[in-house]
């Protein structure tokens, strides 16, 4: 009995949602912004700032919808009918596929500023109190007895940024012998103690469970655990050598024309590079071009030297290609 | 193809008397083609798209065929595990009266009721090296998150009601002569146990025994989080399944899919004849 | 009268190892889901489940529960009295198809609907081209729900109707009855429990749907999200507690439905204890 209004309310909700009641209904424009799993909570201290902003300038009230996932998942819902209007990824190739299939702008790297990745990261280490193993750099972690927890490559974009990382100062510290190279990775492979599917579950094995001792994950995301499961117990480390990680952001052309969003999605976008936009990004961690921002929040983030996977691997479609693709580098480390 | 059908069955069958047979079949025929068939022609549409070597390539790939071992073997220990723990609870939830027995009862399809995910966060928190459990097992030597065992466990959690709730009803309908006729003879529990209940039991035993084991073949969720996932080791394969999904790989994914499928369509085959068989023999070959 | 077992130190060897063994498998992880939900208190449980996000999630997945169940009833109730009341060739190639869902790793059975209906399928173009949409919103959800859980009502009454045999129905035929006044009078009856215990399994699993959901679901917060992808992305966003709510409250959705299920039992047995 109690079940029946609820129900009855929640078809009414879904069926507009979906869309079935009708356009007509709809009270105001919607954005749908498709996104990586981990920024939840970024893009909901973001929305409200932009709702608020385009009201102020256009006068016009909207909403802003998210939709989360692992980055590849969201990209497949894309390709395979989700319309999404603007998508704000952490891996240049799940937009590259969009843009393969024509849903995505040919140059869309060109369409905004630095490579269309309003804000970056690199990849860092979280160690437990007092840094007991004397983490400091890729190869402290090829040594024995140390215990590394990372995402799997094979799923996780973010173990893929991990294990580049590792290659990329490997490929500089060995100056670039392959053999040397593979040797250290595959170390650096068996060290690994467990491969969690996501970023969160490697979260959980190193903290809750207490696995490992070092966790590798984007710089953003070890300095947020580390604010949320306490200061005293973690130490944040950043090699002196890692990867430069882009998030890149493009317009769903073809899914922002069908829902009449064009002009908002771009202004979407372009809010990301606004300083408002870039302080609340900067205050989640993430390295940011905006130079106010920047000198602002100069100490939280330490000079690094961050590779480029287009001038060590000779771009993401190589990378991909050689060492995750079924059978390529990374199958051959880990066989045995 | 219900119209060919149609005709053809009604011209063999024997004697008809019940209603219903056009109806149910239409539903039935309509219902599997629209539900189940269609969306299996996608399958098969990618894995068309695939020369046989290919195909073979992909599903002899050594990880892959490590993952079929570490999926097979704690699928099946899962699976016993559960044949002689669901016989028992079975047993006692049929047999005996004792408080809280109706609680017991309820709490049988708790893992069917619990979403698989939840299940397998809780299971790995719980067994974790500083979980409830995990405290207690390790000092032992005995770890289970992210290890086999793990593996096994989260199967056995997920599969247990099979084996309860098949054996149960068969266990509530053996009428009481058979255990009085098995004790005039004067054999011991034990003995009258395995001599004369136990074949009754056999056919919903290895029912339950086996749709177990297959549900544990296809588990994801629930195992995903306890495993480790360590290449060789405690890879299973529906996470192969998943990594291939994941470089949008689709007849990848679709091909080692489809080894898991007939895997388990062939179990399920067996298990539907071997069934039919036994319940012809118990009613004396009338069917 | 004596059974088989019936000692009492049979008896208490035997109940004891099972309720200890249930408690330590089965009652022990939904102990520790309600200690994590209720780990910060009643307060903040209540904040977590009273979110609007939350909210939506539930109302999506009673609504796609509610569409479930009679679908797989009438087909379960359908298949059941075809294949245990004829003989007919194919009869048991059909009972094997009905299992397809159960072979189907829930992550491909998501999979195989997004190939056929999503934007490059071969349905799905035609769907885009008139823009029907069916993935990434409710219709795809409750698609794949219906296909993970159409086995569950077949399987529980193909057994049964197996071992019951057909005598009574053929004798209500030869007295005159009309076809859907055996059905109520006669085999509903036997079925009951049966069909009723197929009806808490359908609901259990159309209600905690993950694998396939998530992949036709575009897990838009507020909209396509159910409360099971809802609990994974609370999780994936360090709220535990949150995220132990949500799962709490699908735990409570399982007790209640096993609650009811003893309940209805109950007044059964009383039923036919003084009719």
């Amino acid at each position: 009995m109690a079940l029946h209004p609820l129900f009855q309310r929640s078809l009414i909700a879904i069926a507009l949602s979906a869309g079935l009641a009708g356009p007509a209904l709809a009270a105001e424009r919607e954005l749908l912004n498709s996104s990586y799993d981990i920024a939840r909570e970024l893009f909901s201290a973001i929305n409200p700032d932009f709702v608020a902003h385009w009201q102020e300038t256009r006068g016009e009230e909207v909403a802003v919808s998210q939709s989360h996932g692992g980055s590849s998942a969201q990209a497949r819902a894309i390709l395979q009918g989700l319309r999404a209007d603007v998508v704000t990824y952490n891996q240049v190739t799940d937009v590259q596929v969009l843009a393969d299939d024509g849903l995505v702008a040919d140059n869309w790297q060109q369409a905004f500023d630095n490579n269309a990745s309003p804000y970056y990261s690199t990849t860092a280490f979280l160690v437990r109190k007092g840094n007991p193993k004397g983490i400091e750099s890729w190869d402290d972690l090829s040594g024995e007895g140390v215990g590394i927890v990372f995402p799997n490559p094979k799923t996780s974009g973010n173990g893929r940024y991990t294990y580049l990382a590792a290659w990329g100062f490997a490929d500089q510290h060995f100056d670039g012998d392959e053999e040397q190279i593979q040797d250290f990775m595959r170390t650096f492979l068996r060290n690994v103690t467990v491969f969690d599917t996501g970023g969160r579950g490697a979260t959980t094995s190193f903290i809750e469970r207490g696995l490992g001792d070092v966790l590798i994950s984007f710089e953003s995301e070890v300095n947020n655990i580390r604010g949320e499961y306490g200061s005293d117990d973690y130490e944040v480390i950043v090699p002196p050598v890692s990867i430069l990680a882009e998030f890149p952001v493009a317009v769903v052309e073809p899914n922002a024309e069908r829902n009449g969003t064009q002009d908002l999605a771009q202004a979407y976008v372009e809010y990301l590079y606004s300083e408002e936009a870039q302080r609340t990004l900067a205050g989640f961690n993430y390295r940011v071009h905006h130079e106010a921002v920047v000198e602002e929040f100069a100490d939280l983030f330490p000079e690094t030297e961050l590779l480029r996977v287009e001038d060590v691997f000779g771009g993401w479609d190589q990378a991909m290609e050689t060492h995750f693709g079924s059978g390529g580098l990374l199958d051959q480390l880990q066989r045995r | 193809m219900s119209t060919r059908a149609l005709p053809f069955a009604i011209g063999r069958a024997p004697k008809r008397v019940l209603p219903g047979f056009g109806l149910s079949l239409g539903v039935s025929l309509l219902f599997i083609s629209l539900v189940l068939l269609l969306p299996m022609t996608g399958l098969f549409g990618q894995l068309a798209g695939l020369s046989l070597a290919e195909y073979w390539a992909i599903i002899s790939d050594g990880r892959v065929v490590a993952s079929y071992s570490v999926t097979i073997g704690a699928a099946a220990v899962a699976a016993l595990v559960n044949g002689a723990f669901g016989l028992l609870l079975a047993w006692v939830l049929v047999r005996y009266e004792f408080p809280g027995k109706r609680l017991l009862d309820a709490l049988m399809d708790l893992p069917f009721a619990l979403p698989t995910a939840v299940a397998g966060i809780t299971l790995a928190t719980l067994y974790s090296s500083n979980g409830w459990m995990g405290r207690l097992l390790e000092p032992l030597g005995l770890q289970v998150a992210y290890t086999w065992v793990g593996i096994a466990l989260a199967m056995a959690f997920t599969s247990i009601p099979f084996v309860v709730r098949t054996v149960q009803p068969v266990l509530e309908d053996l009428p009481v002569e058979v255990d009085e006729a098995a004790l005039t003879l004067g054999a011991n529990d034990g003995t009258a146990f395995r001599r004369v209940i136990l074949p009754h039991l056999w056919p919903a035993l290895v029912t339950g025994t086996g749709l177990a084991f297959v549900r544990s073949l296809g588990e994801f969720g629930a195992i995903i989080f306890i495993a480790g996932n360590m290449p060789y080791e405690t890879e299973i394969t529906a996470l192969m399944i998943f990594v291939r999904l994941q470089e949008y790989d689709y007849a990848g994914a679709s091909a080692i899919a489809s080894v898991v499928l007939f895997v388990s369509l062939a179990l399920l085959l067996a298990i539907n004849i071997w069934q039919g068989r036994f319940i012809k023999r118990l009613h004396g070959g009338g069917g | 009268m004596q059974r088989i077992g019936d000692a009492p130190a049979v008896r208490r060897a035997l109940i004891l190892a099972a309720v200890a063994l249930s408690a330590l498998f089965l009652l022990l992880p939904l102990v520790a889901i309600f200690a994590q939900a209720f780990a910060q208190g009643v307060a903040v449980f209540w904040t977590n489940v009273s979110n609007e996000y939350t909210v939506a999630a539930i109302g999506l997945t009673l609504f796609i529960t509610v569409l479930t169940i009679p679908v797989c009833l009438v087909f379960g109730v359908a298949l059941a009295w075809l294949v245990t009341r004829f003989q007919f060739p194919g009869r048991r190639v059909l009972q094997t198809l009905i299992d397809i869902p159960f072979a189907v790793s829930p992550v491909v059975a998501g999979l195989i609907y997004l190939l056929l209906y999503g934007r490059n399928g071969w349905l799905g173009g035609w769907l885009d081209g008139h823009d029907i949409q069916l993935m990434f919103a409710w219709p795809g959800i409750l698609m794949v729900t219906i296909f993970v859980t159409c086995p569950f009502v077949a399987r529980e009454l193909i057994p049964l109707m197996q071992a019951q045999g057909s005598r009574e129905e053929e004798a209500a035929v030869t007295l005159g009855a009309p076809g859907w006044t055996i059905f109520r009078r006669v085999t509903l009856p036997n079925i009951r429990w049966a069909l009723l215990y197929g009806v808490i399994l359908t609901n259990a699993r159309a209600v905690g749907e993950f694998g396939a959901v998530s992949v036709v679901s575009g897990a838009i917060r507020g909209q396509t999200n159910t409360l099971p992808l809802h609990l994974e992305q609370l999780y994936q966003d360090y709220n535990t507690v949150g995220a132990f709510a949500s799962a709490a409250l699908l735990a409570l959705i399982a007790l209640l439905t096993l609650a009811a299920k003893a309940g209805l039992e109950w007044r059964a047995a009383r039923q036919e204890a003084h009719p």
